[in-house]
C-alpha cells in the first residue's frame, strides 16, 4: 500500500515536471520578456542589465533548473502588470477560487447523486423525463449563458442577489472567506450554481447509468433472490457499488471545476485565480499565466492522488492487486 | 398423500416486446417432494430458468406470470404482495445461481453479506447470527470459517465462492433450493464436490431440491427424478431412472444417446440432436418438436400434446395416445 503511495506520488512529481517545463516554454516563446518590463525609450545598455539581473543570458537548462527550484518554493517572479510577486497575488485570490470550487462541487455531487438515484430507481417517472431533458439542456448551454441568464433574472429583474464580487470577506491570516457574512454567501449562490451545473447534470448522468448497471447485476439479483429488503438493496448494496466509480469522477471534476472557473469569475467578476488569469492572458503578463498553469496543475495531480488512494480505500478488489503488486 | 413442497400447476410464463407477446412457459405443472432432487434438463432457451425464477418470484418485467398456480407446502405464493413474497424469498426458498463470481457483491465482506440476509429472516442479533454464520461456512465446507468470514469475495477461488453462496441461499434453512446450472461457470475438477455438497444438504436438512443443469451425468447421479424440457414445455418427467434407461419422449431419447457417470469422460454434455429448437417467435403449432421427429405424423403438425401417464412417467407426445395412435395406424 506504502509502495503504491510512493509510486504514485514519483508519478505526480514527473506530471509536475512536465508542466514546468511547459510553464518554463511560455516564457521563452513568448517575446523577450525584457521588452514587457521596460518603457519604449530604456536604452539597449538598461535592457542588457535588466536581461542580465533576470539570468536570462545563462545556458537554457540551467535557467530552467532554477525557475522549477524558484517554484518548487512557490516563487514565481513578479507580475509585470501588478510589479508584485506572483505567489503573492495567488495567495490572495486563492480562497476566493477555492470556496468557489468546492461549494460548486458540493452542489454538484449533492444534488447530481440525489437526483441521478432518483431517476434510476424510478425510471419511468415523469419527473425523472423532465430531469433527463433538463440535465440535457445543463450540458450543452454554455456556462457563461448560464452565467448571464442568472444575473439577467435574479439581480437585474428580481434584484436578490449581487450580479458581481464577493460581497464582504472575513479574514483569517491570508485566508479570505465569505461563508460567514450574509453578503458573501449570497454572492456565492448564483456562481457557484453556474460553475456547478455542468457537473452537476454530468454526476446525474452518471449515477444513473451505473445505478441501472449495477442493478441488472448478478449480485443485485442474488441479493433479491436472498429476500433482502429493496431499501437494503437499493441503498446498501446498488449505492455502494454506483459510488465506487463516481468517486473518481467526481474527484477529477474538482480539478476541472477549478479551470472552468476562469470563465464564471469573469461573468460574474468574482475575484478569484481564473479572473487574474484571464487579467494576465490580457496583458501578457507570463508569470502569472505560467504560475497559474503550475498552481492548477498541482491541485489537479493531488486530487489525483488523493482520489487514488480513496478508490483503493472503497474497493478492497483494488485493495489487494495494489498490495501485490507492490 | 404427503403435500409436496413445491407444486407448479399449468404455469405460463409471457415476456412482452415491442412486436407482441411471447410465451417462454406454456402449461408446465410438477411437483417436488420433501427431501427430493427434481433434475431439470434441456437445450438452451427451454424455460429451465425462467421456471426456477417463477418459483421463487423474480421474473421481472416485461415478463409475467400469465397463467397457473405456484404452491409452496401448499400455500399459494404466485400471487402473493411483492412484501410477501420477498419474506419467502431467502427464507422458505433459497436458490443459487451459476456464475459464483458475480453473484457475491465485490464490496462487502461475506460475513457482512450472511449477517444481513440471516438477520433478514431470522429475529438473531449481531454476535448469534455471526455465530449461525461461522456454522453455515463451516457445513459448507470452508476451512476455518472463524477467520474466512472477514474475507473479502475475490479472495476465495471459484468453488469456495460457490459454497458462500450455499451457505447464503441456506442461512434460514429453506424448504427448497432452486439451483440453476450451480457447476456450470466451475472448474471441472470442483464441479463434483459441489453437487455432492448441494445433495447432502438437501438430504441432511430434508429440503426440496429443483436442479438445473445441462449436464446429464450429474442428474444420473443426483436427482430421483428428472423433467426433461423443450420450447417451454416439460415433454418427458418421471423417476430418474425410467427416463434415463428408458426414454419415451423422442426428444428425451435423443438426450439420452449418451449417459455417462459423474466420474467420466468430456462426452457428457447433452448429445445433439440434429435441427434446432425454435425461437420463441416461431413456435410450430402441433408439438413444438415436430420440426425435429422422426415419429412426427399427420397429428402432430396440428394439435399439441398434453403429457400422458406412462408408467411412472408422464410423457407429452401423441405417439403414447393409445387411441390416437390407433386411429392413425
Ligand atoms: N427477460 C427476458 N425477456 C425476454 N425473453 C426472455 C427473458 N428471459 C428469458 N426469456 C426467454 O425465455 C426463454 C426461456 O429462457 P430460459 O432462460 O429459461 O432458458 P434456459 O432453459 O434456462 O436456457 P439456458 O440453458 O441457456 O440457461 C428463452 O427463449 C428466452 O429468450
Ligand atoms: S408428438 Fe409427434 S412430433 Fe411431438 S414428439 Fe411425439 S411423435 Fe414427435
Ligand atoms: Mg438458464
Amino acid at each position: 500500500m506504502l509502495a503504491f503511495i510512493l509510486r504514485r506520488a514519483l508519478q505526480s512529481v514527473g506530471v509536475m515536471l512536465a508542466v514546468g517545463v511547459i510553464s518554463f516554454a511560455m516564457f521563452r516563446f513568448a517575446g523577450d520578456p525584457v521588452n514587457q518590463m521596460v518603457a519604449l525609450d530604456t536604452s539597449e545598455a538598461q535592457r542588457a542589465e535588466i536581461r542580465a539581473s533576470l539570468g536570462l543570458n545563462d545556458p537554457v537548462p540551467l535557467q530552467f533548473a532554477r525557475y522549477f527550484i524558484d517554484a518548487a518554493q512557490f516563487k514565481f517572479g513578479v507580475s509585470y502588470q501588478f510589479r508584485q510577486p506572483v505567489s503573492m497575488l495567488l495567495k490572495e485570490r486563492m480562497p476566493a477560487t477555492l470556496e468557489l470550487a468546492t461549494c460548486a462541487t458540493v452542489l454538484a455531487m449533492g444534488f447530481g447523486i440525489l437526483l441521478g438515484i432518483y431517476s434510476a430507481l424510478r425510471r419511468d417517472s415523469f419527473l425523472t423525463k423532465v430531469l433527463q431533458a433538463v440535465s440535457l439542456i445543463g450540458i450543452s448551454l454554455p456556462t457563461f449563458l448560464i452565467g448571464i441568464l442568472l444575473i439577467y433574472l435574479f439581480s437585474v429583474i428580481l434584484g436578490w442577489l449581487p450580479s458581481f464580487g464577493r460581497g464582504e470577506v472575513v479574514k483569517f491570516g491570508w485566508w479570505s472567506t465569505g461563508l460567514l457574512t450574509v453578503s458573501g454567501l449570497k454572492a456565492l449562490i448564483m456562481p457557484s450554481i453556474t460553475l456547478g451545473l455542468f457537473q452537476m447534470t454530468l454526476i446525474m448522468r452518471l449515477v444513473r447509468a451505473e445505478m441501472l448497471e449495477v442493478l441488472r447485476t448478478d449480485y443485485i439479483r442474488f441479493a433479491r433472490a436472498r429476500g433482502l429488503t429493496t431499501r437494503a438493496i437499493h441503498f446498501g448494496h446498488a449505492l455502494k457499488n454506483t459510488l465506487v466509480p463516481v468517486i473518481t469522477v467526481a474527484g477529477l471534476q474538482f480539478g476541472s471545476v477549478i479551470a472552468f472557473a476562469i470563465i464564471t469569475e469573469t461573468v460574474f467578476q468574482w475575484p478569484g485565480m481564473g479572473l487574474l488569469f484571464v487579467q494576465a492572458v490580457q496583458n501578457v503578463d507570463i508569470p502569472i499565466m505560467a504560475a497559474y498553469l503550475l498552481v492548477v496543475s498541482l491541485i489537479f495531480v493531488t486530487i489525483n492522488l488523493i482520489v487514488d488512494i480513496l478508490y483503493t480505500v472503497v474497493d478492497p478488489r483494488l485493495r489487494a492487486t495494489v498490495g501485490r503488486a507492490a | 398423500m404427503v403435500e409436496p413442497v413445491l407444486s407448479v400447476r399449468n404455469l405460463r410464463v409471457e415476456f412482452a416486446n415491442r412486436r407482441g407477446v411471447l410465451v417462454a412457459i406454456d402449461g408446465v405443472s410438477f411437483d417436488i417432494a420433501k427431501g427430493e432432487v427434481l433434475g431439470v434438463v434441456g437445450e438452451s432457451g427451454a424455460g429451465k430458468s425462467v421456471t426456477g425464477l417463477a418459483a421463487i418470484g423474480l421474473i421481472d418485467a416485461p415478463g409475467r406470470i400469465a397463467g397457473g398456480e405456484i404452491y409452496l407446502s401448499g400455500l399459494r405464493i404466485d400471487n402473493l404482495s411483492p412484501d410477501a413474497m420477498r419474506r419467502i424469498r431467502g427464507k422458505r426458498i433459497g436458490m443459487i445461481f451459476q456464475d459464483p463470481l458475480t453473484s457475491l457483491n465485490p464490496l462487502y465482506r461475506i460475513g457482512d453479506q450472511l449477517v444481513e440476509t440471516i438477520r433478514t429472516h431470522l429475529n438473531l442479533n449481531e454476535t448469534a447470527a455471526r455465530k449461525r454464520a461461522i456454522d453455515l461456512l463451516a457445513e459448507v465446507g470452508i476451512p476455518a470459517p472463524e477467520k474466512r468470514i472477514d474475507a473479502y469475495p475475490h479472495e476465495f477461488s471459484g468453488g469456495m465462492r460457490q459454497r458462500v453462496v450455499i451457505a447464503l441461499a441456506i442461512c434460514a434453512e429453506p424448504e427448497l433450493i432452486i439451483a440453476d446450472e450451480p457447476t456450470t461457470a466451475l472448474d471441472v475438477s470442483v464441479q463434483a464436490q459441489i453437487i455432492a455438497l448441494i445433495k447432502r444438504l438437501g438430504r441432511d436438512h430434508g429440503t426440496a431440491v429443483m436442479l438445473v443443469t445441462h449436464d446429464m451425468g450429474v442428474i444420473a447421479e443426483t436427482s430421483d427424478r428428472v423433467a426433461v424440457m423443450y420450447s417451454g414445455r416439460i415433454a418427458e418427467i418421471g423417476p430418474v431412472r425410467d427416463v434415463v434407461q428408458n426414454p419415451l419422449h423422442p426428444y428425451a431419447r435423443g438426450l439420452m444417446g449418451a449417459i455417462p457417470t459423474l466420474a467420466g469422460d468430456a462426452s457428457k454434455r447433452l448429445v445433439q440432436i440434429p435441427g434446432s429448437m425454435p425461437r420463441l417467435s416461431a413456435i410450430p403449432t402441433g408439438c413444438a418438436f415436430n420440426p425435429r421427429c422422426d415419429f412426427a405424423f399427420e397429428r402432430c403438425r396440428i394439435e399439441r400434446p398434453e403429457p400422458i401417464r406412462v408408467g411412472a412417467q408422464a410423457v407429452a407426445c401423441h405417439l403414447y395416445d393409445r387411441a390416437a395412435t390407433e386411429s392413425a395406424a
